[in-house]
């Protein structure tokens, strides 16, 4: 059996008299796709703020890929290969969509301290930037100021540099975000079409998209983890139901 | 060093730090609640006290004068506001920053056009004049404790408003949540306008009873501004409370440091070597002090609830 | 690519050389227009243009508002002129001395004040910068308050390379410019002038794809503060006087407007904003010696409805007009 690429061990955080992580303890597996699904103000997008070290957890330790990963800062982690997206797009509004995915394909080819030639002739960041985009379906609009791209667009691009910094799992924030049925479903496609190269840990609404994607899924209510299991256990759980889906 | 001389300049640090809470306080409150870079507030310092020369000359009476330049420095601040300030609050900081700067020159040259370049000494009532005896065998100049007492008069008052009134709610609603505030149906522009007319009188009134003692002049504004400006540094920004308590740390190291710190050198330096020192190290100390506790605490001592840095 | 805008951008650079090239005439052409004091004139605008290129590196590609850029001038002028009180007057000595110590200060001041954002990073750079203006007031050994005259220009050794010469000298500070210029062009297109430029439109984004901002933003301080010494070194020559108001805030203040006034974040544009402010400066102080009361409102009309400066002017397109 593989060891698990990522562990949380009782993590916990607290915001005033607001419980939004309560003792989690997750393992996921490398390869697959572990989803998590809660109603609003479950501590989901909390819980990837911890993970991806822009928030510190009160207790508790996170490790990953074998490494004790709890008082690194956020880009430190994402030089391991632990990546998050945004739920809220963050993108470099002001510079063109290639320039976005090649400067996070600079990211991950190590320091910037090279201060004479010039990044935008430089093929190494250009010619995988391309790729890149070519393959989500970006490739005409390479040149396009990305704050000018239509909104399902600035998804794509946001998915798109998590994936520059060319990471070992993907902590994906509602990627599905405000994306129309068309746009969700061939984002769905193409997340799954990166299963078993890289792990992804996916937030989302859209709950086809996660029956589709998912290996496995956690149901989180109130930070705490109530259930974990195949889609198809997790469908049939009736605390799920209950507490959840809103089956009588 | 003598403890006698030592509790004067401690007094003369407190008298410092009032002056200087004066200025803060209406600072913090424009920085934390309308997030406003106002460098012209070292201008509103330097107005308020070309006010009060010029109304002791024609009333022959410094106390008369504060009492009419008070209210005038409030329409100063409100017409300032009004006319210039209003359309930056939706600016960055660098257009604030610039903007005021701009504002500073301006004042600058408006008081050398209307007062002339030379300062305006400012005669203190007899009854201000002279030294009233302390207990250890301290004397000390009456005015300068009627600054400090006047000090803890604004401070305590502001510290009513601030946590009594209805105007002071909204104060610290609009510091916390200005958009919950705005959607409770307060007047926020109002508001602005008013806490601005607030921090104009402050630092009018610092400026006022400071020039006796140091005479009105156009530089007066930018030293005790940058001072003003470590104050809420170390206090934290939009903190009533903190600036107090910054402005007193501030007032006293200062003034402690330029009297004492080349008899303190002396004790491990050559005398000349301190000497020549001293005066250098201590007009650096409370940058000193500001850079050390933000080493330590980003967002100052005391940074208010939900404040960003 | 929209055709006006090519126009337009060309029109901008048209601007660009044509300031370069009255810099680079201005010794034969002042005199042929009978006002020879605009060499020196134009010689300070090129210094400045140095400072506020420098600035415009941190302010304007980085985002980083820093109100304490002369701190970094005031050093280096005055490592220029206590190197040369104490009888040090090599160039070879006295220019590296000073771009070290200018390098060190920025070290210094960008390692405490970068831990901070916004209005607190605003407000401690120009309280550490004015921290120095103090110093220099209280220094007495070189002159307190009152500067310190410096004998003669730095010698370099070279007789070709005279600063007493006016015109060496003059073309010595527009080589610095055209080096400035260059070495800023290269910076601001390179790996590193790409995150620098990331940094200041999305710092948290930066983070997420795996940049340390802090040591990028940092090492910007230290070549922006190195740049801002040359400047010094130069003014401190111009002048042979060096005194605490090269240290004072409004310095700082000055520096911002003309990279705002020429355009930030455009490589060309404080060149322009620094020769603009001086001359506006001049036929200003010509009209009234209280210019300054009508600078100051210029100032906050440039800002309220100039934001993109002049090279934003020129670029703006034509249907935006």
């Amino acid at each position: 059996m593989p060891e698990p690429i990522l562990v949380t061990e009782s993590l916990h955080k607290n915001f005033a008299a607001l419980i939004a992580t309560d003792s989690l303890s997750l393992e996921i597996m490398p390869g697959g796709i572990h989803a998590i699904i809660g109603p609003n103000g479950a501590g989901k997008t909390t819980l990837i703020n911890q993970l991806s070290g822009m928030m510190k957890p009160d207790s508790g330790r996170i490790r990953f890929a074998g490494q004790d990963v709890t008082d690194l800062a956020a880009p430190a982690r994402v030089r391991l290969g632990l990546v998050r997206s945004f739920q809220i797009t963050s993108i470099l509004r002001d510079f063109s969509v290639l320039d976005n995915v090649a400067l996070a394909i600079q990211a991950g080819q190590g320091h910037s301290f090279r201060f004479w030639a010039k990044a935008a002739l430089d093929p190494t960041l250009r010619e995988p930037a391309r790729a890149l985009l070519e393959g989500l379906d970006l490739g005409a609009r390479n040149d396009v100021r990305s704050g000018e791209l239509a909104h399902g667009e600035q998804r794509q691009l946001e998915i798109a540099m998590a994936l520059a910094t060319n990471p070992k799992m993907l902590l994906l924030d509602e990627p599905m975000a405000g994306m129309g049925p068309e746009e969700s479903a061939r984002m769905t496609e193409y997340l799954a079409g990166l299963k078993g190269r890289i792990t992804m840990l996916l937030i989302e609404h859209d709950m086809d998209a996660v029956f589709a994607l998912a290996d496995r899924i956690t149901v989180l209510v109130y930070g705490r983890a109530i259930a974990t299991g195949t889609p198809d256990a997790i469908r049939a759980d009736g605390e799920v139901r209950r507490a959840y889906l809103g089956d009588a | 060093m003598n403890y006698v001389l030592f509790a004067e300049q401690l007094l003369n640090g407190i008298q410092l730090g009032m002056v200087l809470f004066l200025l803060a306080a209406g600072l913090t409150l424009i920085f934390g609640i309308m997030d406003l870079v106002n460098l012209a507030h070292g201008s509103l310092y330097m107005l308020g006290a070309y006010f009060a020369a010029t109304f002791t000359q024609m009333t022959d009476s410094f106390v008369l004068a504060v009492v009419i330049s008070v209210p005038l420095m409030v329409l100063s601040g409100i017409a300032l506001e009004i006319v210039a300030l209003r359309t930056l609050y939706r600016r960055d900081h660098l257009d604030q920053v610039l903007a005021t700067f701009g504002l500073i020159l301006f004042f600058r040259e408006l008081v050398r056009i209307f007062w002339g370049a030379a300062g305006r000494t400012i005669p203190l009532p007899p009854y201000f004049n002279g030294s009233v005896s302390l207990p250890f065998g301290i004397d000390y100049p009456v005015y300068r404790l009627v600054i400090i007492t006047l000090g803890l008069i604004v401070a305590g008052g502001l510290y009513l408003v601030v946590q009594r009134t209805r105007i002071g709610m909204l104060i610290r609603a609009g510091a916390s949540n200005r958009e919950m505030a705005g959607a409770l149906g307060v007047n926020i522009p109002l508001l602005f306008t008013v806490i601005f007319g607030i921090g104009a009188a402050l630092a009018g009134f610092a400026g006022m009873i400071i020039a006796p003692l140091t005479t009105a002049n156009i530089g007066m504004g930018d030293t005790v501004l940058i001072q003003a400006f470590v104050v809420i540094v170390i206090g934290g920004i939009g903190s009533i409370r903190g600036a107090f308590i910054a402005a007193l740390l501030t007032g006293m190291i200062d003034t402690l440091g330029r009297s004492f710190l080349d008899d303190l050198l002396a004790l491990f330096l050559p005398v000349n070597a301190a000497e020549a020192a001293g005066p250098a190290l201590s007009s650096m100390l409370i940058y000193v002090l500001m850079a050390a506790i933000l080493f330590f605490r980003p967002q100052g001592l005391f940074p208010p609830k939900g404040a960003k840095a | 690519m929209n055709v006006g805008l090519t126009r337009c951008m060309t029109l901008s650079r048209v601007i660009s050389a044509l300031v370069l090239a009255i810099c680079a005439f201005m010794p034969f052409l002042a005199p042929a227009v009978g006002e020879p004091f605009l060499i020196g004139m134009f010689a300070r605008a090129m210094i400045w243009s140095i400072a506020a290129l420098s600035l415009n590196l941190i302010m304007g590609y980085g985002g980083m508002i820093s109100f304490g850029h002369a701190a970094y001038l005031g050093v280096a002028a005055y490592t220029v002129g206590i190197l040369s009180f104490h009888g040090v007057t090599s160039a070879w000595i006295q220019w590296p001395t000073a771009l070290i110590v200018s390098a060190i200060v920025a070290f210094l001041f960008g390692a405490i004040s970068l831990r901070t954002r916004g209005v607190y990073f605003i407000m401690i750079t120009l309280a550490l910068s004015q921290m120095l203006y103090f110093l220099a007031r209280s220094a007495e050994l070189y002159g307190s308050d009152d500067g310190l005259t410096i004998a003669r220009r730095s010698a370099t050794g070279l007789s070709f390379l005279n600063l007493n010469d006016r015109v060496t000298f003059y073309y010595v500070i527009f080589a610095a410019l055209l080096l400035c210029l260059f070495v800023l062009w290269r910076i601001v297109n390179s790996r590193f002038g790409m995150v620098i430029r990331g940094i200041k439109s999305n710092e948290t984004r930066m983070e997420g794809i795996g940049i340390s901002t802090y040591r990028y933003k940092l090492a910007a301080f230290v070549i922006a503060g190195t740049m801002c010494g040359l400047a010094g070194i130069l003014e401190a020559n111009l002048e042979k006087f060096v005194s605490p108001d090269t240290l004072n805030w409004a310095r700082s203040g000055e520096m911002i407007f003309m990279v705002v006034l020429g355009g930030m974040g455009s490589l060309f544009g404080p060149v322009t904003g620094a020769v603009v402010y001086w001359l506006l400066q001049d036929k200003l102080a010509d009209l009234t010696e209280h210019w300054q009361i009508i600078f100051g409102p210029f100032l906050i009309l440039v800002v309220l409805f100039a934001r993109g400066g002049i090279d934003g002017m020129l670029k703006r397109r034509p249907r935006d007009a």
